[in-house]
């Protein structure tokens, strides 16, 4: 293709190009390059001393360590839930898939301040686990509960076409020829279900490290402890530390590309993976 | 995704052999009570809170706390944000789907990315590089307070950090929706000598509402109850730049737990009717996400 673009005898390329290009530049593109000129105009010791700080290094351990964990909960409870909702058939199935996108439409600080009252020592869950000396909110228990609830549709949204996808009758021949359970599961089932899975967890992950409204209720928020990096960002900027909120939001924002790219990369595996098996 | 399992399907499993045994029922019934459990508990257990707490003192003092003169000030402003939002975003989303969908060109996939960004991006940062472009300190705005105008802290603030998490919500729907449905009809009615709008409105349009539909609920819940970017940019003042989710913030950390929960309990109603429309959509014309 030499020309810039191939021909059309549709109307409409350039003005709809044009102004979706002038709108990503103005609201997205030219914000985010302001965030990265900050940082890149900051010397690098003053970078450095900002981001290795050691109540940011705690806040880093604690947002990616509760993600992951969340993210690791949610491709096992995802894992069951997505399969319960596809294989088998029982009286209000179909409103449950319904409701798995509830977290993506309740807005974040309503899912924080119920999950709070929920699992508060004084909350019907709460109580129930006090009685085992379980205390989840305001502990990183809570904070993983918040990231748990708001990861779980990625995941289960990711898993339940491919699973669909599963062929059924090779289940059955390995059935037949002996093979148990849980060698038709990791042999059969998993092979399929991997990439997506793979991709919900990463979604999962990726959303749960820069989520702020659904933990900063349940969190207890005391820095070195319960303070997530988004949170610490918010608290640089009330005290109009512009130049350490901005090199935290920078490591923020690779971290965000990182993600983007290897869920790319996931979804691409998935797809081949999918073609070489001649689906 | 709606659905799952097909009918015919389901009636090929019940008459395969070999499958009703004891076992294969006792791991059904474990994978459903396992599912059902953990739903209960994470997401169906916050959602009767909302409600339980709300009306805890009883139905009068849960209408009183909306007429609460800030909490009405909230409303308005969320529901002004989305009207500024939402259709900005869907004209955005209904360009950007034409220019991706129905043409070739270079630098496709890095439009696409930059269009995908704002879903990776945390909804503090989404805030933060307004407040580094617009603040106090920030570039411009030394040249905003001479002009006194302000954006952070302000009603554009609030509307730009908010067309920032929102922006992706139409154009991913959209645009594989008309990469699939292909360019055929538009190209046969521009043959035939009709304008390009008329073609979108007579041709495109009719194919693609439902798509466009979905999209713009899910744009419109989002930018009615986002939390994180406006939280940033707001300065939280009360009755003039806090929205609904940051007014239910500042009630509860006044411990007003009954006026905390009222508004909330209008948020859930959204996500609730925002979810009813989605699976409406859904079952009536067999529209599936992804």
């Amino acid at each position: 293709m030499n020309a810039v673009r191939a021909p059309s005898i549709l109307p409409g390329f350039g003005m709809t190009l044009g102004f979706s290009t002038f709108f990503l530049c103005a609201i997205v593109l030219i914000p985010l390059a302001a965030l990265v000129m900050r940082t890149a105009t900051m010397g690098w010791e003053e970078f450095l001393a900002i981001v290795l700080d050691e109540r940011a290094v705690a806040s880093y351990r604690l947002s990616f360590g509760a993600a992951l964990l969340a993210a690791f909960i949610n491709s096992v409870f995802g894992f069951v839930v997505a399969w319960t909702l596809v294989r088998y058939e029982f009286p209000g199935r179909k409103l449950i898939d319904a409701f798995i996108d509830m977290p993506f439409a309740l807005p974040t600080a309503v899912s924080g301040i119920a999950l709070t009252a929920v699992f508060a020592e004084n909350g019907p869950l709460g109580q129930l686990l006090a009685a085992y000396g379980i205390r989840v909110a305001y502990t990183w228990v809570g904070i993983v509960v918040a990231l748990t609830l708001i990861g779980l549709p990625f995941v289960v949204r990711s898993v339940q076409p491919a699973l669909l996808e599963v062929q059924r009758d090779l289940e059955d021949a390995a059935e037949t020829l002996g093979a148990g359970r849980f060698y038709t599961f990791r042999r059969i089932i998993l092979p399929t279900v991997l990439p997506a899975l793979l991709t919900g967890f990463t979604m999962a992950f990726a959303r749960g490290v820069g989520e702020y409204g659904s933990v900063i209720f349940i969190a207890g928020n005391l820095p070195f402890e319960t303070e997530i990096t988004p949170l610490l960002i918010v608290i640089k900027l009330e005290e109009f530390d512009y130049a350490g909120a901005a090199a935290l939001g920078f490591i923020m924002l690779v971290i965000s590309f990182v993600m983007l790219l290897s869920i790319n990369l996931l979804q691409a595996w998935g797809r081949r993976r999918m073609v070489a098996a001649g689906r | 995704m709606a659905g799952g399992p097909s009918k015919a399907l389901l009636a090929e499993l019940a008459t395969r052999p070999g499958r009703d045994t004891l076992a294969s029922t006792a791991t059904k019934g474990a994978f459903i009570a396992v599912s059902l459990l953990f739903l209960a508990a994470l997401l169906f257990a916050p959602l009767v809170m909302v409600f339980a707490t709300a009306l805890s003192k009883g139905v009068l003092p849960y209408l009183q706390s909306f007429q609460d003169a800030d909490t009405v000030a909230a409303i308005r402003l969320t529901l002004v944000t989305a009207a500024i939002v939402v259709p900005l975003n869907t004209v955005f989303g209904i360009a950007a789907a034409w220019a991706i969908a129905k043409f070739e060109f270079r630098g496709k996939s890095v439009l696409i990315t930059l269009i995908d960004l704002p879903i990776a991006v945390s909804p503090v940062i989404a805030g933060l590089i307004y407040v580094l472009l617009f603040g106090i300190q920030g570039w411009f705005g030394l040249w905003l307070q001479e002009h006194n105008f302000s954006i952070i802290f302000a009603l554009p603030g609030i509307v730009i950090a908010t067309l920032f998490v929102t922006l992706p919500y139409v154009a991913r729907e959209l645009i594989p929706l008309m990469q699939q449905l292909g360019n055929d009809e538009e190209e046969a009615a521009i043959t035939l000598g009709a304008g390009g709008l008329m073609t979108f409105f007579r041709v495109t349009l009719p194919k693609i509402r439902w798509g466009l539909v979905y999209g713009v609920i899910l744009c419109n819940a989002r930018a009615m109850g986002e939390f994180g970017a406006v939280s940033v940019v707001s300065g939280h003042i009360r009755g003039l730049t806090t929205t609904m989710p940051l007014h239910v913030e500042i009630l509860y950390n006044e411990y007003n737990f009954v006026g905390a929960f009222a508004v909330a309990s209008l948020l859930t109603l959204l996500a609730v009717l925002t979810l009813v429309i989605k699976t409406l959509v859904e079952w009536r014309t067999g529209y599936r996400k992804r």
